[in-house]
């Protein structure tokens, strides 16, 4: 049988040059559903990556009674020095509290996809700030210098806004900053933002109330009795937050339309393709029923006759898929999209396109193949040949 | 009409593929269906927007507050026929799930600038006599079973008082209607005096101001001398119309559509990729049939004209289901997208790609019908 099951095989091969048109619509199905069924994919996993990297448990953020987001917040300076004297904060090397005021603006800047002014968070920070986020770091240019106009921008705001190069100058009030470095942050909500020193943003946006405090707890454990401390103090009016809890709420409306369009819009889109590229597969093995038949009239047996047709389905399901897997590498891996998130400015996803993705996408392309090949296969080989020879 | 009963024979001829192209394109039109109306709801605020109105903002981003001086300003200014101002007031009723598009405002001028709404003239001078008092839409008012008389206090997100609370008590004294655009309703306005006196910090400033011009054709001057105006000043302006305004926030948006509009085009790819091979095998199966009919007399323009028929019947049968599928389910996203039903513009789109994708599946099929000689088939 595998003599027969090979020589059949090696034939329809061959043969396989005449048959161009059917095989590379096989192909050509087969390529666009792994490339939906993968960038679709992979722009769920980018947003998962972007929303659930931000924040550590051992991190807390303290907000303003009520207000729900940073944007709305506001501490007075007073405030911010009771909150970073509360207990089971991390000290660091000098004694300090690792310990940030922050406060943040929104500036609008023009997207590269379309030129159209985007909110694009503006965050000043305290001495502390990257001590307490040891996952920011730079790739390129230096760090700013407190009291100067200088900023350091994220990897992803830089990859989807414009006038964000180093050494390029914004425009905020009266004021000209400069950028001066360029970060990365794991790929979290901060690698959209422009960061800056929290004094020199809050004068020249002049504000003078402070937006959050985030602080460094020494364990995650520590979080009650830090925040019971906080809540109970009368002289402050404040929520205290793990940061991954906050985070966690502050995307959930955009979690939930960005699930909607990764697993519904997504899942819709795959269903179809998928059925789609069966489709052409049962078609275009059943079209060879009269080939079929006719081996099975010289004397090859019915197993083989199928193991063949089986295998030229996988073998073309395992070319289309290549296509399609590489067809959405090339035009998503990496890609950036931007939306708007929490606190009103945007955050930017990456794409990911992961191996894993393309080994799904390729088992995806056998099923297919598999699925779409047996049974009108089965149905050729077990036709009488006489019937199958006549009606065709 | 005399030949449905051959081409619905002729779709069932195979059932089990019939099903299966029909599962494609149903699928494939429920997505479609449900993707427009999400894109056109966001475009709703677009296509209804007020050719004579302009939006005065910070130039820094819409979260930048401007000076309440500015106002008498933008007010002198030729061609400007009132100017409203609108902020911010980020609050909810008892739960942050209940969020609500609330904003203190000046009632005369905004209800002059906003002449789509209507409030009876008595709602509107209690309105300017009250100093707790709130004017809400319609659907609001349903929403929360609030009437005229009610009082109704908000948790702002944003604005504390001086007492460093953040809760707001106002006295509804106006239902307002939007007769043209009833996804309107939905707001919450009260009194700007009440709002500055009761706030404890950046008195004196407003979010962003809304300009009536007299003359539409002259809206592009106007936001260019309200910019002008204020240029070099500590608080600069961006002034666009409202319709600019909203793009713009769309675009702020919508990126992810650019992603969602590929994956939407591969699927019809494939789809098209699927119906034609099927359609084309179809036909070759029926030679003989079709070599049988042509010899009782159909024309060869008649049996094309079967042949596509049959494509188009197939796709508006199947692709009615998935639009109707579509409508049934667009209702579930009210509260994201804030239309209720499926704009009819999506249907009548989805209705011209059906008749385009048949006849693009259907067109080489039927020609090789047309094209068959009858003693040449009959022999295959």
């Amino acid at each position: 049988m595998f003599k027969q099951t090979a020589a059949i095989t090696a034939m329809n091969l061959r043969g396989l040059t005449q048959r161009l048109g059917p095989s590379s619509v096989i192909v050509i199905g087969i390529a666009v559903t792994v490339a939906v069924l993968v960038s679709v994919q992979a722009m769920a996993l980018g947003f998962q990556k972007t929303l659930s990297h931000t924040g550590r448990p051992d991190r807390a953020i303290v907000l303003r009674g009520g207000s729900e987001a940073e944007l709305n917040s506001t501490i007075s300076r007073e405030n911010t020095l009771t909150i970073m004297d509360g207990p089971g904060i991390r000290k660091d090397a000098d004694g300090k509290p690792l310990a940030s005021a922050e406060a943040v603006a929104i500036v609008a800047l023009p997207q590269k996809s379309n030129d159209a002014p985007a909110n694009v968070t503006m965050r000043g920070v305290g001495a502390k700030a990257f001590a307490l986020r040891p996952e920011i770091h730079l790739v390129a240019g230096r760090m700013f210098q407190p009291a100067l106009r200088e900023i350091i921008v994220g990897t992803s705001a830089q990859a989807q806004f414009k006038g964000l190069e180093l050494g390029s100058h914004i425009g905020i009030r009266d004021s000209d900053w400069t950028v001066v470095g360029v970060f990365d942050s794991n790929g979290d909500a901060h690698q959209s933002e422009l960061i800056g020193d929290v004094e020199t943003v809050l004068s020249a946006f002049r504000h003078n109330l402070f937006h959050s405090v985030t602080v460094m707890l020494e364990s995650p454990e520590a979080f009650d009795h830090f925040k019971d401390a906080l809540t109970t103090d009368p002289t402050l009016t404040v929520d205290v937050e793990r940061e991954p809890d906050y985070y966690a709420k502050q995307s959930k409306q955009l979690s939930t339309v960005l699930n909607f369009v990764a697993y519904f819009v997504g899942g819709i889109a795959a269903i179809g393709a998928i059925v789609g590229a069966l489709n052409t597969m049962y078609t275009s093995v059943a079209a060879r029923a009269l080939e079929i038949a006719t081996l099975r009239a010289i004397g090859f047996g019915a197993g083989s006759v199928i193991a063949s047709v089986m295998l030229e389905a996988l073998l073309l399901a395992l070319i289309g898929a290549a296509l399609g897997a590489t067809a959405s590498w090339i035009f998503f891996n990496g890609n950036t999209v931007n939306t708007l998130g929490s606190n009103f400015s945007q955050i930017v996803f990456q794409l990911t396109v992961s191996p894993v993705l393309l080994i799904w996408g390729v088992v995806w392309a056998c099923f297919i193949g598999l699925i779409g090949g047996l049974f009108p296969a089965i149905r050729a080989a077990r036709l009488p040949v006489a019937a199958a020879l006549r009606a065709t | 009409m005399k030949y449905f009963p051959l081409l619905w024979a002729a779709l069932w001829r195979k059932k089990a593929r019939t099903v299966f192209t029909m599962v494609g394109i149903i699928v494939t039109f429920l997505l479609f269906g449900m993707l427009q109306g999400v894109n056109s709801a966001f475009n709703h605020a677009v296509d209804t927007a007020n050719v004579n109105r302009l939006i005065v903002t910070s130039s820094i981003a819409l979260t930048e507050s401007l000076p309440f001086a500015d106002q008498a300003q933008i007010e002198a200014l030729p061609g400007v026929s009132r100017v409203a101002h609108q902020t911010w007031f980020g609050a909810y009723f008892q739960d942050p799930k209940n969020f609500l598009f609330s904003f203190p405002v000046d009632p005369q001028s905004m209800f002059d600038v906003y002449p789509e709404y209507t409030l009876p003239k008595d709602q509107l001078d209690a309105f300017i006599h009250t100093r707790t008092g709130a004017v809400i839409g319609q659907e609001l008012a349903d929403k929360y079973g609030w009437k005229v008389g009610d009082r109704v206090p908000l948790h702002s997100t944003i604005w504390t008082k001086a007492d460093r609370t953040s809760d707001w008590t106002f006295d509804v004294v106006g239902i307002y209607k939007c007769p043209s655009d009833p996804s309107q309703e939905t707001q919450f306005f009260f009194n700007y005096t009440y709002f500055d006196e009761g706030r404890s910090f950046a008195k004196g400033t407003v979010g962003w101001y809304v300009v009536q011009v007299r003359d539409a054709g002259q809206s592009a001057q106007i936001a260019g001398a309200i910019d002008k105006l204020f240029a070099n000043s500590t608080d600069e302006t961006k002034t666009e119309t409202e319709k600019e305004f909203q793009q713009a926030f769309i675009k702020q948006i919508a990126d992810i559509s650019y992603i969602v509009d590929r994956i939407l085009f591969a699927v019809f790819f494939a789809l098209l990729l699927a119906t034609g091979t099927t359609m084309m095998q179809s036909v070759r199966e029926r030679v003989p049939e079709l070599a049988v009919m042509k010899t009782l007399g159909f024309s060869d323009t008649a049996v094309l004209t079967l042949i596509l028929a049959e494509s188009l019947l197939l796709w508006l049968f199947s692709a009615a289901l998935g639009m109707g599928l579509a409508a049934l389910m667009f209702p579930w996203l009210k509260d994201y997208v804030g239309l209720a039903i499926l704009p009819v513009t999506v249907l009548g789109a989805g209705a011209v790609l059906t008749v385009l994708l048949s006849m693009a599946t259907g067109l080489l099929p039927a020609w090789r019908a047309k094209s068959l000689d009858i003693v040449e088939a009959l022999r295959g």
